[in-house]
């Protein structure tokens, strides 16, 4: 049995450590040793998008990122989107638009949306649909998460 | 998913090292948007993984203004094709890595990951094909060159030998009249996987009018990605015409040796062969034509 790693790394803001076995993704230890059970295991195979997490400022599916990799990087979950204050603008009109039926898939579009606005504040809706192919949603049809994500834009 | 031991190496020696003592049971890790999926789903075993990510000469693309670029084998596609010479100087090989995955894939996915895995239908191979790239290999005899287009023996096979590894991968800067292109069917825009793929590169004399050399290299049509030399013996000294163009698509079509599949029959890829095959070799041909506008 290999032994356990010892990862420091700064999750949300804050310094967090853990153990972990090699073979254990991102995903299994946001959900099962730190209890951040916001990300969500969809596919567990990188087609979905259901576990995304911003990595070093990276988007990424933590399914397919291996915690031992996360050594001294950040990264950012979903419970790391909204502030103090308030719901982030994202998560405002995912709910004024609707942009959700049972609600899988929507920290992993808060987060690649989180992730494509940070790097681009005005997008087109085309540029909102391409970047959003990677995270797959069964109920909305995706045209309220589109009309979401370019309403938070606006405002 | 299955136990393995992890290592993160800080040197390609180390690597050639670990892979003496681990023969068989190690694997190397870039992205792992292959490996951690195959390792999961027991397709593929690994005692040990060896991250290569934190190697520099794997993970920096360097551009050498006179003769090429060199991709290191762990490098994003992200970084890639955010490499200000790449996107200046290689456009048929943005066309092609840009298609890998969506925006997380790219985010991790390598191409040098993408080679190794070998995959019939894998975006990138075709087009550096056509660029003539080579594999840099490092293993316990020292370095070899190998061309890309010699890499891939089986779906899932490449040739490197027990204890060697790919380091980095040269594309060659060609001089001015050279165009490359790469397209790709499939039944949406992102995160999928080529029903067919054809990656064609010219060079064109006479101001544009004459074919010096053309290439073309298709995916998906057979049980490695496939080069057509038969293109560019037909293309060579040629005119360049719109009836040759079509012929160059029908001799590809003709070479092309597609099984029908869940991505699609194999009437329907031999169909998609000739039209992306003249698309692209007329991508190729105004890319290398710009030059003389």
């Amino acid at each position: 049995m290999p032994n356990k790693t010892h990862i420091t790394n700064t999750i949300n803001g804050e310094e967090v450590q853990f153990l972990c076995e090699p073979h254990q993704s991102l995903l299994e230890v946001l959900r099962e040793t730190l209890g951040l059970m916001g990300t969500k295991e969809g596919c567990n195979n990188g087609n979905c998008g259901a576990c995304n997490v911003v990595l070093d400022g990276a988007l990424v599916n933590s399914c397919l990122v291996l915690a031992v990799e996360i050594q001294g990087c950040s990264v950012t979950t979903i419970e790391g989107i909204a502030t103090p204050d308030g719901l982030h603008p994202l998560q405002q009109k995912f709910i004024e638009h609707a942009a959700l039926q049972c609600g899988f898939c929507t920290p992993g579009f808060i987060v690649a949306s989180k992730a494509l606005l940070d790097q681009n504040p005005d997008p087109s809706e085309h540029q909102v649909r391409e970047w959003l192919a990677g995270n797959l949603c069964r109920c909305t049809g995706y045209d309220r998460i589109v009309r979401a994500v370019l309403d938070a834009a606006d405002s | 998913m299955q136990s393995f031991d992890y290592i993160a190496p800080k040197s390609a020696d180390e690597v050639v090292a670990l892979l003496a003592t681990k023969n068989g049971d190690a694997r190397l890790l870039c992205g792992g948007t292959d490996l951690l999926v195959q390792l999961r789903e027991g397709r593929r075993k690994a005692g040990l993984v060896i991250d290569v990510k934190h190697i520099p000469e794997l993970t920096q693309v360097t551009f050498y203004p006179e003769n090429k670029v060199r991709i290191g084998a762990a490098a994003s596609c992200h970084q890639i094709c955010n490499d200000p010479n790449v996107r200046k100087y290689f456009p048929g090989l943005v066309d092609a890595i840009s298609l890998v995955g969506g925006v997380q894939i790219q985010n991790r996915a390598s191409v040098g990951g993408n080679l190794c895995n070998a995959s019939p239908a894998a975006d990138s191979i075709p087009v550096l094909i056509v660029y003539e790239a080579m594999c840099n290999i490092l293993g316990p005899n020292g370095s070899r060159f190998l061309p890309v287009e010699n890499l891939c023996i089986a779906p899932g096979k490449n040739a490197l030998q027990a204890g060697e590894f790919l380091t980095s991968i040269d594309v060659p800067a060609w001089p001015e009249g050279f165009g490359a292109s790469y397209l790709r069917f499939i039944p949406r825009n992102e995160m999928d996987i080529a029903v067919v793929g054809a990656g064609a590169s010219v060079f064109l004399g006479d101001e544009g009018k004459r074919f010096g050399f053309a290439k073309v290299a298709l995916g998906a049509v057979a049980p490695t990605p496939l080069f057509v030399s038969e293109v560019g013996d037909f293309l060579a000294e040629k005119a360049v015409t719109r009836e040759n163009i079509k012929e160059a698509a029908r001799i590809a079509q003709s070479m092309a040796k597609p099984i029908t599949d869940l991505r699609g029959t194999a009437e329907h890829r031999k169909h998609l062969v000739s039209v992306l095959v003249e698309r692209t070799l007329e991508k190729a041909i105004e890319r290398a034509g710009s030059h003389y506008a």
